[in-house]
């Protein structure tokens, strides 16, 4: 006799129950039970016995209630519920999705290749001379001078490049969506209220759930799996500062575009995007701290790179090869950080 | 008053609140200001607006803030659009543009120049200028030559290749007015263009704005809160308060014989000695006079002619017009036009002395 036996007879809903018998699969609760107790079901039948103490009362809960009426659902038969959905779901979904996504996966192993085939002493110098230009500060091209010979000279050069072209690869593919998709969002306070809580959801995400869904759509093998989990995490400080950005400026320079007849196209990229162009800036920069810092964790399902070698380095305790890639991590973030910074630190001031 | 009708506002009404087109009738049934507000939360932004812009001169319309001044010279150009009523454009209704039209108006018939400049900050002071040329879709050519040729009409030309944030209010404002020009367009629109100046640089400003105004006629349509910069420049003055038009008409006319207790307010504390022009005082008549003592033009200020007597006020003059004598000046009525209407009225003198 369960504790919400009196309930489902009250309600006349006994018929409907099934007179309490049940023949699915155990709950976690009995499951666990047995476990302890070692005795079977006798143990399990003696914990609900007759009279429950009024201050062990459990919350009506689907266990609780399944107990008194077979008919509604264990917390487990829902779990197991959602799982086969999203099952039956995923073949029609991964129809639409495989060949949608499966340019990422070209492009981060082209990407991977191509930053490998490049030889050290063509890619080294290269990446100095990019940071000159983007930057024209010594001090930040010599960081990154420095870092890119230390990694080389410490070995762990490969691995950094590999973390870079994945990097370069998502942030490039999150610019390209995000400033458009936070454009949109400025011309729009519909859009812009649907968004929002998406954005939210997505930053507040752990960034090891976006994982699960991902493993179920596609093989773990495939790079994609790993540039979604990416661009996913990355690509909403983007959207966020250009719709930021472009709602923030100036109400009275707008209107001055309205009054000389300026039409929508030539506000936007003559006015609004110009504007916002130290927002989207900063947006960017963020993008790009947030792939590195899901690059690494994507090596959990494969994403080549420093990530790997700090996983190595818990999964077999060498402590020294795991504190060394970190350390290559934060180098990366600081030199990405810098540079961008940097470079948008140009693009202010020449608009001033 | 021979020049014609440029702009015609005609019956303007505009209630901002969620529901302006239902609040419209308890508007036409007499409801004020304060009523629509307290019963149905709604506000009355003007209320029955008709105003005649002439063309080539300056229509000045003044309130002080929250009077709706600003938002009915947007109505003009639709930045705002009205609840109910008509804004005639050389003859025809703007309110029944559509975007491209109205598009075409903003960009080929009215320029506007803004109270805080509104300059693009991230172009340079040339391409500012020639800005509305290249929103027409002209070639840049074009745009940089007539905004050079603007610059350098405001006195700006060495300025060109300076960005706007690197230059005075002063001058952010002269490009603003190069900008303006620069569309060549019939109607300038300025809003408050001189109110974040400061008071010698507004001086400069509005000079610079009459001797344009010289050359070129255009119709232009000035707001303010300053009655003296409103007097100034005004040919034709409108004076709104809580967003109706409380008097307008010839600036002199109407300190002369202001209609409303609010106008008398208002005008009590300028400088009618500077503001008052001869013409505005004098007796019409052809009969030569007795005891003139010299000649003064129609368009002096009372001050200078005060100046001329010496302070005698049993003086006359004869107001001369190119050549011909057009009135004649008593000092005594000269006097008398420099007492406030407040002050004149013993009833109101009454009043203010309790």
């Amino acid at each position: 006799m369960a504790t919400y036996d009196g309930l489902i007879e009250a309600l006349g809903l006994g018929d409907w129950c099934g007179g309490g018998k049940t023949d699915g699969p155990m709950t976690m609760a009995e499951l666990m039970a047995r476990a302890n107790n070692g005795g079977g079901a006798a143990a399990a039948e003696g914990a609900s016995g007759p009279s429950t103490p009024l201050m062990q009362t459990p919350f009506p809960s689907l266990d609780a209630l399944n107990k008194s009426c077979a008919a509604i659902p264990r917390s487990r038969d829902m779990t197991e519920a959602v799982e086969q959905g999203f099952l039956n779901i995923k073949d029609p979904l991964k129809v639409v999705l495989d060949p949608v996504t499966q340019p990422l996966s070209w492009m981060l192993d082209w990407a991977l290749v191509g930053f490998q085939a490049v030889p050290w002493f063509i890619m080294i110098p290269a990446l100095i001379a990019i940071t000159w230009f983007a930057t024209k500060k010594l001090g930040v091209t010599a960081l990154v001078a420095f870092s890119f010979i230390f990694m080389a000279f410490i070995d762990y050069y490969d691995d950094a490049i590999k973390t870079l072209s994945i990097i370069f690869v998502c942030t490039v593919i999150a610019v390209l969506l995000g400033v458009p998709i936070g454009i949109a969002m400025s011309r729009s306070n519909v859009l812009q209220r649907m968004i929002i809580p998406i954005l939210d959801m997505l930053q507040t995400l752990p960034t090891f759930v976006y994982l699960v869904p991902l493993i179920f759509l596609f093989s773990v093998t495939e790079s994609k799996l790993y540039g979604i989990a990416i661009i996913l995490y990355a690509i909403v400080p983007v959207i966020r500062l250009t719709d930021l950005g472009i709602r923030l400026v100036d109400k009275d320079v707008i209107e001055a575009a309205d009054a000389f007849g300026m039409s929508s196209r030539q506000k936007l990229w003559g006015v609004q995007v110009p504007l916002a162009l130290p927002n989207i800036m900063a947006g960017i920069n963020q993008t790009i701290m947030m792939s590195l810092a899901m690059v690494v964790i994507a090596s959990l399902v494969s994403a080549p790179g420093l990530g790997v070698k700090v996983l190595a380095g818990i999964r077999n305790l060498e402590l020294g090869v795991g504190l060394v890639a970190g350390f290559c991590i934060v180098l990366l973030a600081v030199l990405l950080d810098r540079s961008t910074k940097a470079a948008l630190g140009r693009i202010d001031t020449s608009a001033r | 008053m021979s020049n014609e009708v440029k702009v015609s506002i005609r019956n303007l009404y505009k209630i901002f609140g969620p529901n302006p087109k239902a609040m419209m009738q308890h508007v036409r049934d007499g409801m004020g200001k304060p009523e629509l507000l307290e019963q149905y939360n709604h506000v009355l932004g003007l209320q029955d607006i008709n105003v005649d812009i002439r063309q080539g001169e300056i229509t000045v319309i003044m309130g002080l803030s929250g009077s709706g001044k600003s938002t009915l010279i947007r109505h003009l150009n639709r930045l705002i659009d009205p609840t109910a009523g008509e804004v005639i454009v050389n003859g025809e209704d703007v309110l029944a543009y559509g975007q491209a039209k109205l598009a075409k108006l903003r960009q080929n018939t009215m320029s506007m120049v803004f109270q805080k400049f509104a300059l693009f900050p991230h172009q340079t002071v040339l391409s500012n200028a020639g800005m509305s040329r290249r929103v027409r879709g002209e070639s840049g050519d074009i745009a940089d030559t007539e905004g050079q040729k603007w610059l350098d009409r405001v006195g700006l030309s060495g300025y060109g290749g300076h960005y706007p944030g690197q230059l005075s209010g002063g001058m952010q404002q002269r490009v603003g007015i190069a900008r303006a020009l620069a569309s060549d367009s019939e109607i300038m629109l300025m809003d408050e263009a001189f109110s974040a100046l400061d008071p010698l640089i507004r001086t400069d400003m509005q000079d610079l704005l009459l001797e344009l105004q010289r050359e070129l006629h255009k119709t232009i349509v000035f707001i303010t809160h300053d009655l003296d910069e409103a007097l100034k420049l005004a040919d034709h003055l409108v004076i709104l308060k809580d967003g109706a038009v409380v008097q307008q008409g010839e600036p002199q006319e109407i300190l002369l014989h202001p209609n409303d207790d609010y106008i008398i307010d208002f005008i009590s504390d300028i400088n009618r000695a500077r503001v008052l022009r001869v013409r505005s005082i004098m007796e019409k008549t052809d009969h030569a006079g007795e005891g003139v003592v010299g000649e003064v033009s129609p368009n002096q200020n009372l001050e200078s002619v005060i100046a001329i007597s010496g302070g005698d006020t049993n003086l006359h003059y004869r107001v001369m017009e190119d050549g011909k004598q057009i009135g004649l000046l008593h000092m005594r009525d000269l006097v008398k036009a420099l007492v406030p209407v407040e002050a004149a009225d013993p009833a109101r003198r009454a009043a203010s002395a309790a």
